[in-house]
């Protein structure tokens, strides 16, 4: 079964005049288990809304968003918290770490908001997956003393912890210097891989989004798919990982 | 029980994360709990103090004293005196003492000076809460003495030239046959200025204490409960009426009474309403840094919903970090008011002594604890209000 379907999903926004701003117009998506897709375009052409909607940080105004089979607006703003805390990950361009927490409690963070064991093993969880990531050496530092690279990997470190369905990324290189972008893609892919995790990329470089099974372009809320023709370097991108 | 404890968590996480800003916070409540539960303290020490001294001339509550004036003759004192030890034994009446104010000679080395007396039995000490700078106060053993017992205050024994507990001091007291009497203590006080002495009463056999200038006949001081005062004044005077035809009989009340009950009132309601009024703006100072914060971690908290916290979490974890923090300077406040009035040298400071030192009042403790919890609690809801108002997207492109 679909695990992530998107039919006819449309956002609109009221602005001060009492106009409507369309951003996400008729979009239809779907997402297996497991799969890693890329969805690219410009600043502003509704990227990161559609990225909220799909993590249910945003509801839709129009159209239907079913998760694993459920309508998700027949849940409540509660059910959606617990839901979006269990199911989903979250990497996002400023990494966002949670300022004067060493590393391990940032990863540590999302398992407060888990239940039985993962909130009293949260600790231990947080160093693990820091291991993995390659910071077992920094675990206790600041996010102020970390790269630019390192702290993007305690963020995937972070969201990761509760070992989520569906891992979403927002411009998740976008910080970062091209070397240090390519790494940390690395890493993210392989640890998704590892965990079976469903990988949905938001960016702009089209280098990153030849890294996913799927492309998508998305062109003034328009969403629509991206052929090989217009990634002219993914054979030597996925040839090269 | 995990939910509550990941809770806590987070809480203790926050203000550990912002202690500068809620140490400065709390600075207003700290000083409010502070200064309410010392003063509320340091009044039931000043209480004890004034009912302390109160009791020292008036008795403790609640002591009656009787007297009985010979309506055609002069005072008749041994049958006066016979009466009312008939109707303490009547009664069983525990705590009773006989007082009998007279002037007699001192003959202090060099002079011989006129001194006020006043003869009363041993339990008059206990009942006056008298205290004493040396020696001891008089037993029943002292009524069957040869040479008679005094308790003299400070003017008395300076004059004698100092105590010393192996050769207690001597004086010769004049009248019609005079005798040698032994100090076998001296008041802490001094509060009659002048050369005074306790005599304890029965002990004159054989010698005459003194004269009588005020022509005072003795009267009666019983300790008894508070709530049967009316109960002994009224059988007292009526069987004291029938066994001394001619006379008129006097009761009332010698203790302070009401007036503590009026120093009560001002201390229950005064200091509290001051106290309650400083903690209420040490809440505002609470509430204003709570609202600056909580603008400034507007991210944090979206970051935090996209972990999957509820908005009823986010509120409980705002508002907690207030009443936990309001809570715990409530505490180290009360901590120190603690040490700080239960270390107060008082005898030093205010030249007074007190025999009862009040353990600090644990309603007070209480109370400031409380009511800075509440004020906690208060003061965090509005910001976390605010912070569940903010919008999740928002707050993490913030």
């Amino acid at each position: 079964m679909t695990f992530i379907r998107l039919a006819g999903v449309g956002r609109t926004v009221a602005l001060p005049d009492g106009n409507q701003l369309e951003i996400l117009t008729d979009i239809n998506l779907e997402i297996e288990r497991g799969e890693h897709i890329a969805v690219v375009g410009r600043s502003g052409s509704g990227k990161s809304t559609l990225l909220n909607i799909i993590g249910l940080l945003d509801s839709p105004t129009t159209g239907v968003y079913g998760l694993d089979g459920q309508p998700t607006d027949a849940f409540s703003a509660r059910a959606r918290a617990r839901l979006r805390g269990a199911t989903f990950g979250f990497v996002f361009q400023q990494f966002n770490l949670l300022p004067r927490r060493s590393a391990t409690e940032n990863v540590a963070a999302p398992l407060l908001y888990a239940s039985g064991g993962q909130v009293w093993g949260r600790r231990a969880a947080a160093r693990e997956m820091l291991e993995r990531v390659g910071l077992g050496q920094r675990m206790d530092y600041l996010p102020e003393r970390l790269s630019g690279g390192e702290q993007q990997r305690v963020a995937i470190a972070r969201s990761m912890v509760r070992k989520p369905t569906v891992l979403l990324a927002d411009e998740p290189t976008g910080a970062l210097d091209v070397d240090t972008g390519s790494t940390v893609m690395d890493m993210l892919q392989h640890v998704v891989t590892e965990f079976g995790t469903t990988l949905v990329t938001i960016t702009h470089d089209l280098s990153v989004a030849a890294r996913a099974d799927r492309q998508f372009r998305l062109d003034h809320g328009v969403l629509s798919g991206l052929s090989a023709a217009d990634l002219p370097s993914v054979t030597a991108q996925r040839s090269g990982s | 029980m995990t939910t509550v404890v990941a809770i806590l968590a987070e809480t203790w996480s926050e203000i550990r994360v912002h202690k500068l800003r809620v140490i400065l916070s709390l600075v207003g409540v700290f000083l409010a709990v502070f200064g309410m539960t010392s003063i509320a303290a340091a009044g039931d020490i000043g209480r004890q103090l004034v009912a302390e001294s109160s009791e020292r001339s008036g008795g403790r509550p609640a002591t009656v004293m009787v007297q009985a004036y010979p309506l055609f003759s002069g005072p008749d004192n041994e049958v006066i005196s016979t009466a009312m030890r008939e109707v303490v034994e009547r009664y069983d009446i525990r705590w009773s003492s006989l007082v009998l104010d007279e002037e007699i000679i001192a003959n202090f080395p060099g002079q011989s000076e006129r001194v006020s007396v006043r003869s009363v039995d041993p339990a008059f000490g206990i009942m006056h809460r008298l205290l004493l700078e040396h020696g001891r106060w008089f037993t029943p053993a002292d009524v069957q003495r040869y040479a008679p017992a005094l308790v003299v205050s400070p003017s008395f024994l300076e004059r004698l030239g100092g105590f010393d507990p192996n050769r207690p001091p001597t004086v010769r007291l004049g009248g019609d046959s005079p005798v040698l009497a032994t100090v076998i203590g001296v008041l802490a006080d001094d509060d009659f200025g002048s050369p005074f002495a306790y005599l304890v009463n029965d002990s004159d056999s054989g010698w005459t204490a003194g004269s009588n200038p005020y022509g005072q006949p003795p009267m009666l001081e019983m300790w008894v409960p508070p709530e049967q005062v009316d109960q002994v004044m009224a059988a007292v005077t009526g069987d004291l009426l029938l066994t001394l035809p001619g006379h008129d009989v006097f009761a009332q009340r010698a203790d302070a009474g009401d007036q503590l009950a009026q120093l009560d009132l001002v201390l229950n309601y005064g200091v509290r309403g001051v106290g309650y009024f400083a903690l209420l703006l040490g809440g505002v100072g609470v509430l204003n840094v709570g609202m600056v914060v909580v603008g400034q971690r507007i991210r944090e908290i979206g970051v935090r919903r996209s972990f999957g916290a509820t908005s009823g979490r986010v509120f409980l974890t705002i508002l907690l970090e207030s009443v936990c923090a309001t809570a715990v300077a409530g505490a180290l406040a009360i901590g120190c008011a603690i040490a700080l009035v239960l270390n107060l040298p008082y005898e030093q400071i205010l030249s007074v002594p007190i025999e009862d030192l009040p353990p600090f009042p644990l309603k007070a403790a209480v109370e400031g604890f409380l009511a800075a919890t509440a004020v906690g609690a208060l003061a965090g809801l509005i910001p976390a209000i605010v912070a569940v108002q903010a919008k999740v997207i928002d707050a993490i492109r913030y």
